[in-house]
């Protein structure tokens, strides 16, 4: 059973990849300003874990982390 | 020697004889050398000779998940080579280029340039590139069979992009495309062509660049709806105009050498993977996994460019000295070291593979998602037009493009 998790999103890492956004759009947006990393919903429930862990680990810059409801924090190293 | 489980924790670093070899910028046709994965799963970071190839002399080549992405996401791992480097780049360092940039420039320059590709923007090109690809289909139809598909087709495409971007007004796009045609391969990794040839595509490409200079100042004195006009707009004063030209050269050349090759390779794939292909036709929806497939697939850009450790680095119990050379093999990475891909076939339901073929960190490609529209609007309009392409030579006379940076075909005689 996945935990309900928290997002947070480095905007000052962030590379503007896209990649979070064109895979999971429901949680994640990009600026038009300035192109990076925008969240739509910081808590997107347990159903979603799985596919966030994914984007967390893919992103080029380690800009998302995900802490998880009991605040251990799932960073990607 | 098996492969160290304990990266990183140890006290002393891993001392490993060089192996001399070529794997990382070898291919047969568009699979891998065999000896890649081996290296992979045996020395994952080690030295390497390679006499005679991109860099004559020792460097590291890394091929393991780990490794790559921790020297790819470490800024300390340069792009410029410090004074230490005792293996130098190629030469002269292009002004604009922002795989030639470090931070702090780096991050001036690509703060200008994200905005541009964000994927709303990227997606509003769509209709416009649709267009595009059926009117180079037309041409390729109406030529006849057999035709090119590299020269009317999988290069005209990202041209024509890279055009509409910048503002190039269309009389000028053939005259562009002759002189980026004319100046390709002036990268080639071994000394394979003479120098007559050499100056040929050094004349032509400084032509390309010449026309660059010139618009750009057309466009700080009418500033259009393009791209560089935006960024003359909204950052006139922070960036010159040798930065802008340089910014327009690589965007249009990366797009050309990148796109175009995947354009041709894509197809030529499916076709060499008939169940794939016959797939993808009774199954359109799939396109975006096998887009994503084929990238990872073919990683057309083998290898990263070339990294110096800025400082004495620890990667995987090993120790980079100061000025020392990494290659990033991302092929390698793609086609045997991903966790998400326990079996190495093309699978175009595949879904997040994790791979690394538009690299990793801080210069992890800016044209990625304009990259994949491409791709995603393209190869559907090409097998939708034909769906019973066939490369029209037997495979032993496809030529490969092996001595560039960037993998591709020459050309690519198809029939339908």
């Amino acid at each position: 059973m996945e935990m309900e998790m928290e997002i947070r999103v480095d905007r000052d890492r962030c590379a503007g990849s896209s990649l979070c956004v064109s895979y999971l759009p429901d949680v994640f947006d990009q600026s038009d300003d300035d192109g990076k990393v925008l969240l739509r919903t910081a808590e997107p429930g347990a159903d979603a874990a799985q596919a966030v862990r994914g984007v967390v680990t893919r992103c080029p810059t380690g800009a998302i982390t995900v802490r998880a409801r009991d605040a251990q924090e799932v960073r990607d190293a | 020697m098996a492969p160290d489980a304990e990266h990183g924790r140890r006290e002393e670093p891993l001392m490993s004889k060089p192996i001399n070899t070529a794997a990382h910028i070898r291919r047969n046709g568009i699979e891998p050398p065999p000896e890649l994965a081996r290296i992979s799963a045996e020395t994952p970071l080690v030295q390497v000779e390679a006499e005679g190839l991109l860099f004559s002399g020792r460097h590291w080549l890394a091929t393991g998940y780990d490794e790559v992405r921790a020297i790819l996401g470490d800024n300390r791992f340069k792009m410029l080579p410090p004074a230490q480097a005792k293996l130098g780049g190629g030469g002269q360092v292009e002004v604009g280029n922002l795989l030639q940039y470090d931070p702090p420039d780096h991050t001036r320059l690509r703060k200008m340039l994200t905005p541009e590709f964000t994927l709303r923007r990227i997606r509003r090109l769509e209709p416009f590139v649709a267009e595009i690809a059926e009117d180079c289909l037309d041409a390729l139809e109406s030529a006849g069979q057999p035709g090119d598909l590299v020269r009317t087709f999988a290069v005209p495409i990202p041209g024509l992009v890279g055009c509409a971007l910048l503002g190039v007004p269309r009389d000028d796009a053939a005259d562009l495309a002759r002189n980026f045609n004319a100046s390709r391969a002036v990268a080639n990794f071994g000394n394979r062509i003479d120098d007559r040839e050499r100056e040929r595509q050094r004349a032509a490409g400084n032509a390309f660049v010449t026309y660059m200079r010139r618009l750009v100042r057309q466009k700080r004195r009418t500033p259009g709806d393009d791209l560089l006009s935006m960024l003359i707009r909204d950052h006139g004063a922070d960036i010159t105009d040798e930065e802008l030209t340089g910014t327009a050269a690589t965007l249009m050349g990366s797009g050309i050498e990148n796109v175009g090759g995947m354009l041709a390779l894509a197809p030529l794939a499916l076709l060499q993977y008939p169940d794939q292909l016959a797939l993808l036709l009774d199954r359109p929806e799939l396109i975006d996994r096998a887009v994503e497939e084929l990238i990872r697939y073919l990683s057309s850009v083998p290898n990263s460019i070339p990294r110096y450790a800025g400082e004495n680095l620890r990667v995987g119990g090993h120790l980079i000295k100061t000025g020392e050379l990494v290659m990033c093999s991302l092929l390698a990475v793609n086609r045997s070291q991903l966790p998400g891909v326990p079996r190495d076939t093309l699978d175009i339901t595949r879904e997040n593979s994790g791979h690394m073929a538009f690299g990793h960190g801080i210069h992890h490609c800016l044209g990625a998602s304009l990259a994949r529209m491409e791709l995603r609007i393209g190869l559907p309009a090409l097998l939708r037009r034909f769906p019973k392409l066939r490369v029209a030579v037997p495979p032993e006379e496809i030529r490969f493009r092996t001595w560039t940076p960037n993998y591709g075909v020459d050309e690519l005689p198809v029939a339908w």
